[in-house]
């Protein structure tokens, strides 16, 4: 009998810390950071829809369950991109078996030359499990306003290059964002932050 | 000694059959020149260095027969925005190690002639023009490095 109760109460219990995880997870703004900035009072990708290199429409929600990290750039780009892709990689790494959760979301500033094909190959190289996405230049452009992304085209002799906002966003396994990521950064003050999330949701 | 030799036999030829005096002056170092590898059909790269002048200098292109055009860009990192775009030369102040890396200066290889791949080498020529205007180039093989290569991405030492 006694027994029996325990168990009732250890059952409660657990209900209540389950319940008290789930609020954890709706509560924005709670979390302190030590490196990122906290972007949970704002919100941002709510509405975007582009395709992944396989030609399926995808949206935030098409990585519910997942922690995705957003960020936009170009495969042109000789820098920052190559260098933020290669640190998202480090990042899944150092996660260890958490980083499985990790979803990291590539999308293209430039999609009159960054063919799907380019795209699957480039993303490859760095991760087998990293998506790239991309639109027409309208949907491009509408999903850089709704990250208030900047980015512009910069002439280049006869062709062009593309300055843009470097940062990586992160949402919670709810679609909740959370966190920006600066490409000051190292991979393992990412992680840490990462992990902070995780711990959450 | 032989590197010394060999300046001192390339002044000799510059100066006795060409009269040029300034092949004499050939005082730009390159070292850990490298270039990024691409994926297929990727028409466009970046290579990176560091350069060392002996005396006040520019850098004022760069060659290539892998790319259909080369420019020196620099990127700027503002806000978390990165800005980048061509600019005309690099400074190279004397003595000083200038670094064409992710972080700033590099060289943009655009219109590549097919894909780069890790392992190969890719044949540069530099320009440097010293404060008296004379020119000197500098025949340089940059290995092709891994696409996913995290080298200037070094920011700890920045904090």
């Amino acid at each position: 009998m006694t027994a029996l109760l325990t168990r009732r109460k250890v059952l409660a219990g657990m209900g209540v810390l389950g319940l008290g995880l789930l609020a954890g997870c709706d509560t924005r703004g709670q979390l302190s950071y030590k490196y990122g900035k906290d972007l949970s009072n704002k919100i941002m990708g709510r509405t975007f829809k582009l395709k992944n290199t396989d030609g399926e429409t995808m949206t935030l929600s098409s990585f519910r369950g997942m922690m995705p990290m957003v960020f936009f750039g170009f495969t042109q780009c000789p820098a920052v991109c190559p260098t933020t892709l290669a640190r998202a990689a480090k990042i899944k790494k150092l996660m260890g078996a958490d980083g499985d959760r990790l979803q990291v979301i590539f999308i293209s500033l430039d999609p009159e030359r960054d063919t799907p094909e380019i795209l699957d190959a480039y993303m490859k190289a760095f991760d087998p499990t990293f998506v790239a996405l991309y639109g027409t230049l309208e949907e491009t452009a509408a999903t850089a306003k709704e990250f208030d992304v900047f980015y512009e085209k910069v002439p280049a002799g006869d062709t062009y290059t593309i300055s843009h906002t470097a940062t990586s966003y992160v949402y919670d396994s709810n679609g909740g964002l959370r966190l920006g990521l600066s490409t000051s950064l190292s991979a393992e003050q990412c992680t840490e932050d990462l992990l902070t999330v995780m711990e959450v949701c | 000694m032989q590197p010394v030799l060999n300046h001192i036999k390339h002044a000799v030829i510059g100066f006795s059959l060409l009269g040029l005096a300034f092949q004499a002056t050939a005082a730009t170092k390159v070292d850990d020149a490298w270039v990024r590898a691409t994926v297929p059909t990727q028409s466009a790269s970046g290579a990176f260095m560091t350069l060392t002048a002996d005396s006040d200098s520019k850098l004022l292109s760069v060659a290539t027969p892998v790319a259909k055009d080369v420019q020196i860009h620099e990127m700027t990192m503002k806000n978390d925005v990165m800005s980048m775009g061509p600019v005309k030369f690099v400074e190279l102040p004397a003595g000083k190690a200038v670094k064409l890396d992710p972080n700033g200066y590099h060289v943009m290889l655009m219109g590549l002639t097919g894909q780069l791949k890790e392992g190969e080498s890719v044949p540069l020529t530099l320009t440097v023009e010293n404060a008296k205007g004379e020119k000197e180039t500098i025949e340089v093989k940059a290995p092709v490095r891994a696409l996913t290569n995290m080298e200037g991405h070094d920011h700890s030492k920045m904090h």
